[in-house]
């Protein structure tokens, strides 16, 4: 159709962080389209320059407050890399177990406060209190229990406290875990209502297929560690990370975008369900066939459904990981020592996908250097792909349905702006 | 009774995280009841709708690029309320950590010479609390803030009270909560000097004071002083302590 087409979307609205949607159409030919970041960029790198080690987990949890454990995560592992700390069995679990509650308290976030209003045609969860009272008082149960669990292993969710290099300062009670056990044991008939609302909504039948990237873990679906993998067949050594996702500055972002050798490609649970799916567990692995997705899947507003997966894995998983801590029997534990210096790298699958650390740590402990690489940040190019190919097939559409189109586009990868603004990587293209 | 409309309550970010906001939206249980008494017309984390029409202004993040003291300022001449949510807003918070180093030199560490000179959207300046740009009526302090002074606070505002800010030091909160002081585990930290109100959260799960809501006002600072002196730690590590969230207060105004 060859229609003149002018939208600009300025703040996009429930996602986290400020960016702009610019799309400009000359008789059916898309003239201009960029996904403008324009959150103020932060700089990290320069934050970290010159503290403690045992400082850098407290600060970059503040990268981001929905994704405040990965951050933590990624520091932890990074700094015990660069310094050669083990953490023992009952540290590892409890971290877990947090990151399991971060997984479920982003993605429950994502879905009922975000994404279903869209679904259920209203602005924001206020009117979805009113128009479907059952639904926003599951999301906000749910949210409220994954919120719990952060709370009982690490003080609170947003930027936990007891996650320590060398292990976890705070040893929660039985009692607790075991009544957390109990509710997320009771949790899956909200996730089963929420399955079947998004079963039943109409997602846009669009698909363009990309090279997906995620961690793989030999034991379990990776979320906490693992080894980078791509579904192109490869594996990509973890230390070699950078070698294989290039980061780049592009003018109307003050997020970085990133490729890989291949050129596009997307991180988060959609990569992570693709690349993984055999690892699931087994309500996940109903939850999926109930959902009606086939994989390999490369429809984008999938992602949605594909977190809500996810959320009936990181449940049946944290029930499993408290099973083991109640038969380990927590107890307070001494950290482990630092017994090296120099770089290590920490990589997680933060909730929206791989999440990269990296720390050159000097023999006083001081942090010297620094690389972050967000998974936002490597979405970007991926979003304006699918901007590019989604549009042509709307075009026919009112205008206002064409915006609603894209902004709910680019709402499905659940962007995390304050965090791919963080800024902190140091490669250049001058 | 007359029927009052409902105050127009608005929440606004710059450069931050989002936590605070996010720590607005963990109050799953308290949400409903809240709805019914204001209406929330500007929440971009959660809402679509818009509106330039509001009565109190929810504030998080630090004015750390030149548009944003354009926009703080805007948000101060409609609103009648400001509040200034968390740390970034009231103290500059970890924000102020790149305020070390020019700025200069922040952007082509990160960024690169060609981006640092031209794009626009990079442009930096020194990070700093909302109160060095527009006057702030009250402040909630924290990184992140407290839900429970959170809903404490709207409660007495929405009462026509004055609310209550905490200015007592962390030791006190650290005494209620039952926990061993951190200088007698052989740790170091900043309860003594630094605003309570946080239920000592930090300490309570295995860590120390990390400073987050800044000095109490009037601190006691000599004695502090002494008790570090005491426990045998350099004046060098004292001030770097310091320095994670008190950066923009220490020395030159930024």
């Amino acid at each position: 159709m060859k229609r003149d087409l002018n939208i600009k979307i300025h703040e996009i609205t429930r996602v986290e962080g400020h960016g702009n949607i610019v799309i400009d159409v000359k008789k059916g030919e898309i003239k201009e389209l960029k996904l403008e970041i324009i959150e103020s960029p932060r700089f990290f790198e320069m934050m970290l320059r010159g503290r403690r080690y045992d400082e850098a987990q407290h600060i970059m949890a503040r990268i981001c407050g929905i994704c405040a454990v990965s951050h933590t995560s990624a520091a932890l592992r990074a700094i015990e890399d660069a310094m050669d700390i083990k953490v023992s069995r009952q540290a590892t679990l409890l971290r877990k177990l947090a990151f399991d509650g971060e997984m479920l308290q982003s993605h429950i976030l994502h879905i009922f406060f975000l994404v279903l209003p869209d679904l259920a045609g209203v602005g924001s969860i206020v009117p979805l209190l009113a128009s479907h009272p059952e639904m926003a008082k599951t999301g906000l149960e749910l949210k409220r229990l994954a919120n719990e669990i952060c709370e009982t292993v690490g003080g609170r969710h947003i930027h936990p406290i007891s996650l320590f290099p060398g292990g976890v300062v705070f040893t929660p009670k039985p009692a607790d875990l075991k009544k957390l056990k109990r509710e997320l044991e009771a949790s899956f008939t909200g996730l089963e209502a929420a399955l079947e609302f998004l079963a039943d909504s109409e997602l846009p039948d669009f698909s363009l297929e990309r090279e997906f990237i995620s961690l793989k873990s030999k034991g379990e679906y990776a979320f906490y560690s693992g080894e980078p993998v791509s579904s192109l067949g490869k594996e990509i050594d973890p230390k070699g990370f950078t070698e294989e996702v290039k980061e780049y500055v592009v003018e109307h972002s003050s997020a970085k975008h990133a490729r890989s050798s291949k050129g596009t490609y997307m991180v988060g649970a959609l990569a992570r369900v693709n690349n993984n799916r055999r690892q699931l567990g087994p309500k996940a692995k109903d939850a999926l066939k109930a959902s009606g997705m086939k994989l390999p899947c490369y429809n984008p507003f999938m992602n949605n459904m594909a977190q809500l997966i996810e959320c009936f894995h990181a449940t049946e998983e944290a029930i499993g990981f408290i099973d083991e801590l109640l038969e380990l029997g927590p107890k307070p534990e001494p950290l482990a020592r630092p017994r090296g210096h120099g770089r290590g790298v920490g990589i997680v699958e933060a909730p929206r996908g791989t999440l990269y650390h990296e720390y050159e740590i000097n023999r006083d402990g001081i942090i010297e250097s620094s690389v972050c690489i967000i998974p936002t940040a490597q979405n970007l190019r991926s979003i304006e792909d699918d901007l590019r190919a989604f549009v042509p097939t709307v075009l026919d559409r009112p205008k206002a349905e064409i915006a609603k189109g894209v902004e709910t586009l680019v709402r499905a990868y659940d962007p995390c702006i304050s965090c791919s603004a963080h800024i902190m990587d140091v490669s250049f293209l001058d | 009774m007359e029927s009052q409309e409902k105050p127009r309550v608005a929440f606004f970010s710059f450069t931050c995280c989002e936590g605070c906001q996010l720590m607005v939206l963990s109050c799953e249980k308290e949400l409903p009841e809240i709805l019914k008494h204001i209406k929330i017309v500007n929440f971009r984390e959660a809402m679509t709708e818009k509106s330039d029409d509001y009565d109190i202004a929810f504030v998080e993040g630090s004015i750390s690029r030149r548009d944003e003291i354009r926009k703080i300022k805007k948000i101060r001449k409609q609103a009648k309320v400001v509040v200034a949510l968390g740390a970034c807003s009231s103290t500059g918070g970890l924000n102020c950590l790149k305020n070390r180093y020019q700025m200069e030199e922040v952007k082509e560490a990160v960024y690169g010479k060609k981006a640092a000179a031209h794009y626009k959207l990079i442009d930096t300046i020194p990070a700093r609390p909302i109160d060095d740009v527009v006057e702030v009526d009250y402040y909630l302090h924290g990184c992140p803030i407290s839900k429970k002074e959170f809903l404490s606070f709207l409660t007495a505002l929405l009462m026509g009270k004055n609310p209550d800010i905490v200015n007592h030091p962390v030791c006190v909160d650290c005494k209620m909560a039952g926990n061993i002081c951190v200088f007698e585990k052989g740790g170091h930290c900043l309860g003594p000097v630094s605003r309570g109100g946080c239920d000592a959260i930090c300490v309570t799960y295995g860590t120390w004071c990390w400073g987050c809501r800044g000095p109490v006002d009037n601190p006691n600072i000599d004695s502090h002083r002494e008790t570090l002196e005491r426990y045998g730690l350099t004046a060098e590590a004292v001030i770097s302590r310091f320095a994670l969230y008190g950066q923009c207060r220490q020395g030159k105004k930024c």
